[in-house]
């Protein structure tokens, strides 16, 4: 695991180049697929394709090696890296190469191919710019789409210039790049092999796509006589038509191009003569096009993680590297820490468990902090948080359960053994909030201690230098329970869900939202109940988060039953309902709360629709708000409810638009994460600051947004629901 | 609705890539105005069968030796279809290299068929889908010039192509 210090200097050294790039790349995501009228359908086609391929997939690896065959190729499925390795490394032999012109495969890296062919004598030469500055600084790639994501043009030019001393130091970009295509394009026509990768390779032709930009996979199929594609066995498709939406939505996922500037689509061994380009005498027709083509698919865990319910999702990923630049996290760190031996960004836990083993996942699995902003990003729509929480709860598993003395009481959990005792406090908050309010003010006292600080950090890894949240003796439900309904012939019924920190610290949103929704003619209950399950779930306690998901339908249930609406302030928990829960508890019980439940202002939002009056509201003529939503509320497209409401109550509102606050929950607690969190943070501190924006009241949505703004501006954020209520 | 060529058209500006048309007996004409010298070709005539796509009156050589092709700024080349939404160009792969006289190039001069312009990606990917399990063979869907944004800023130029022009051949002139 990345330490705190590990990641500072990331931070310090890489953090600025990867996030100028991330984001730039993130938000060509969002206006490249805006243009694409069809961009969901596409999706959903691109989803059951590969859903449909790695279903069949034996079958059309027996397809695919007769048709490769047929075309006059050879196909070798190699069991893992070393297999893979010895079969390339007797190709490379048997032509007497000497040198070998590689375009950029994560594949290829995976297996570490170069070492092998280099320990033969081979000269390896990436062709890929990107690669090649990484190849000569002797550096892994931080990004899986861009490798040397993490280097300024600066750090380059300097490489260069220390390394091949030209006539004239190297400075532009422009130079750089007219160098290193005039260095690299005498390597290429000398080489006999070129090693490829393949985004996808088609069963019925062997077709196989190759996305790039930069002509330089072109040039190594084109300028060798030997080509030897390696892919993992996933990227098998049944047809070339099957082509057409990845063809238009892995551009855009990744790097926010509509498509990149070569998308090859070769039939190996292809039609192009091999000439010697030293030939002044030849006509170029009149070379023979006498070519080996080997396909090299990998199966290193592949296939085991096909037969793994929780792991199979990861083998429809098509290597975009949308979930990377979507992450809030990855945003500041980059692949070095948040990555594993090859594979970067929220997918790589699923590869890198697969391929590796939990060990190498865990070293960056809590990174992802299961914010959700990766899923509606991915072309393939993969639950890649869920891969997550799959993989942390595994990892937990496997270690020793810490002391019982020290849980014993806080931690009431269903893991029977494994997780850390960080993760179990964390994971069991509901048990620390209720003793918390039960001796408030006390608690809250003794918390900020210097030696419970000190303490905590110690034990727990709690940070110091976070603010901890002051529990208020009177719960919501207490409240409620002290009052009668003030609506006499309700519109509708409601039951107000009381969140862990609704509940117990923010009381005084819990009590607004029951003034807005009475003030609106609904009839509402605040009964006793479990918290959802989010704290573990968060933590990778998979069993405990369904132990609450189960108490907290049976808590809800009889309410549904009885005609109430389920109402959620904390935008985490609605997604607990109408998400997660899917996973944790049975389906008739899952749609019963997922579409008996509605975020506070999707709520308000319905009943305004309906008829309701605003002027039961409290209203403004044109007051400026800046509001922040929540990562996981807008996953689910809930945003525009709250937007609306406040702009229907005559706010002129402006919204942040960064992925997440960096606080994601106990993540921004944790000592090892402190610094990264508020890196994160600092993205929304700079647009709440900005011009036109710095003198407006902040609201936002969720708990954890509200604390980090908190700790972030000297304005004190609030809930937007406290500005409805009269 | 927009025409497929205007749409084409329209996206090949975006791209940075310049357009001519021409009528086929004009064809030569148009060539050598957007050839930059020295300026390699494939025969396309043999292809097309017609002697308009001959080259012979363009500073254009047909076939060139490997070297010629390297010291080439321009290469002229076939484009089998254009694709509207995208302003790409399928490029196929032949005997007679159109691929290294379309890659291994400063300029590369691409010369289509205004009823070859596909409308969109999917009734391309369509075309090449039938062409492959007919034929075989192999294709470049290219948009644009060769780039790369790996040294800390987009360069048009990398290992491919720095400039691309396409010559629309008229229908019916």
């Amino acid at each position: 695991m990345a330490t705190a210090d590990e990641i500072r200097e990331l931070m310090r050294t890489e953090g600025a180049a990867v996030a100028e790039n991330t984001q730039g790349f993130n938000a060509g995501r969002y206006d490249s697929v805006a243009d694409l009228k069809d961009y969901e359908e596409l999706k959903q086609a691109a989803r059951s394709i590969k859903e449909d391929a790695i279903e069949e997939l034996p079958d059309l690896l027996d397809q695919l090696t007769e048709t490769v065959e047929a075309n006059g190729g050879t196909v070798y499925i190699a069991d893992d890296a070393a297999d893979a390795n010895d079969y390339i490394r007797n190709v490379v032999d048997e032509r007497a190469a000497d040198r070998v012109v590689k375009s950029k495969s994560m594949t290829s890296e995976e297996i570490e191919v170069n070492d092998a062919l280099e320990a033969d004598g081979v000269d390896v030469v990436e062709t890929d710019l990107g690669e090649w500055v990484l190849q000569v600084a002797d550096e892994a790639p931080s990004h899986i789409v861009a490798p040397a994501i993490h280097k300024s043009r600066e750090s380059i030019a300097e490489l260069f210039n220390e390394r091949f001393d030209p006539e004239e130091p190297l400075e532009t970009a422009e130079e750089l790049t007219r160098f290193a295509r005039k260095k690299l394009g005498e390597q290429i026509i000398d080489a006999e092999v070129g090693i490829t990768g393949a985004n996808f390779i088609t069963a019925d032709t062997g077709t196989m796509a190759l996305v790039t930009s930069e002509g330089n996979a072109r040039k190594t199929v084109a300028a060798t006589d030997t080509h030897v594609a390696v892919a993992g066995v996933e990227k098998v498709i049944p047809t070339v038509g099957d082509l057409h939406p990845f063809i238009e939505l892995i551009g855009r996922s990744g790097t926010g191009q509509d498509i990149t500037s070569y998308v090859s689509l070769l039939t190996p061994p292809v039609d192009t003569p091999v000439v010697d380009f030293t030939d002044d005498e030849t006509p170029l027709s009149a070379f023979e096009s006498d070519r080996d083509f080997h396909l090299v698919l990998i199966d290193n865990g592949r296939l085991e993680m096909r037969d793994d319910d929780h792991l199979r999702e990861t083998l429809y990923c098509i290597r975009c590297s949308a979930c990377s630049n979507s992450c809030a996290n990855f945003q500041s760190v980059g692949g070095h820490a948040f990555g594993g031996e090859t594979y970067s960004g929220g997918i790589a836990t699923g590869w890198e468990a697969g391929i590796e083993g939990l060990d190498v996942a865990e070293e960056f699995n809590d990174l992802c902090t299961g914010c959700t902003r990766c899923v509606n990003a991915c072309p393939v729509g993969i639950d890649i948080p869920w891969i997550n929480t799959v993989v942390r709860d595994r990892i937990n598993r496997d270690k020793d359960a810490p002391g019982e003395w020290l849980v014993d009481g806080l931690t009431p959990d269903e893991e029977d053994d494994g997780a850390p005792l960080q993760k179990r406090f964390f994971g069991n908050f509901e048990t620390v909030a209720k003793l918390g309010s039960a001796t408030a003010p006390v608690s809250n006292w003794l918390a900020g201690t210097t030696l419970s600080r000190r303490a905590m950090d110690q034990i727990l890894g709690i940070d110091p230098r976070r603010d901890l949240p002051t529990f208020e003796r009177e719960t919501l439900v207490d409240w409620a329970a002290s009052r009668d309904s003030q609506v006499a012939e309700p519109e509708r019924r409601a039951v107000l869900y009381p969140d862990l920190y609704t509940n117990h610290v923010q009381v005084e949103r819990g009590k607004a939202a029951v003034k807005v929704l009475e003030s609106l003619g609904v009839d509402v209950v605040v009964p006793p109940a479990p918290s959802s399950g989010r704290a573990p779930l968060s933590q990778g306690m998979i069993a405990t988060a369904t132990d609450h998901a189960e108490r907290v339908t049976e808590t809800l249930g009889p309410h549904i039953e009885g005609g109430r609406d389920v109402v959620v302030i904390e935008p985490s928990d609605h997604a607990m309902f109408t998400r997660e829960y899917e996973r944790l508890i049975d389906e008739a019980a899952f749609t019963d709360i997922a579409e008996n439940s509605y975020e506070v202002f999707e709520y308000v939002f319905g009943l305004l629709d309906n008829g309701a009056s605003i002027d039961s509201l409290t209203t403004v003529e044109g007051a400026e708000i800046a509001y922040h939503s929540h990562c996981q509320q807008r996953t689910l497209g809930l945003e525009a409810h709250t937007v609306a409401v406040l702009e229907d109550c005559g706010y002129d509102v402006v919204t942040s638009d960064v992925e997440c606050c960096g606080m994601a929950g106990s993540f921004g607690y944790k000592s090892d994460y402190y610094e990264l969190s508020m890196d994160v943070g600092d993205r929304l501190r700079t647009q709440l600051r900005d011009d036109g924006v710095q003198d407006r009241p902040v609201v936002a949505s969720g708990t954890s947004c509200l604390e980090q703004i908190d700790a972030l501006l000297e304005r004190q954020p609030r809930h937007p629901i406290e500005l409805l209520a009269t | 609705m927009e025409s497929k060529r205007a749409s084409f058209e329209g996206a090949l500006e975006a791209l940075g890539v310049t357009v001519s048309s021409t009528a086929e007996s004009e064809l030569e004409a148009a060539v050598t105005e957007a050839v930059t010298e020295p300026a390699v070709g494939i025969a396309l005539d043999e292809t097309v069968g017609d002697e308009a796509f001959s080259l012979t009156e363009t500073p254009v050589t047909v076939d060139p030796t490997p070297v010629a092709l390297r010291e080439a700024t321009t290469g002229v080349t076939g484009a089998e279809l254009g694709i509207g939404d995208y302003g790409s160009l399928v490029l196929s792969m032949t005997e007679a290299a159109s691929e290294l006289v379309s890659l291994f190039v400063e300029r590369h001069v691409a010369i289509l068929h205004e009823e070859d312009i596909q409308p969109d990606m999917d009734a391309a990917v369509a075309e090449v889908d039938e062409r492959f399990n007919e034929t075989g063979g192999s294709a470049i869907i290219a948009t644009g010039p060769s780039a790369t944004a790996d040294m800390g800023a987009l360069v048009k130029g990398a290992h491919g192509p720095r400039e691309v022009h396409v010559i629309i051949v008229e229908e019916g002139v």
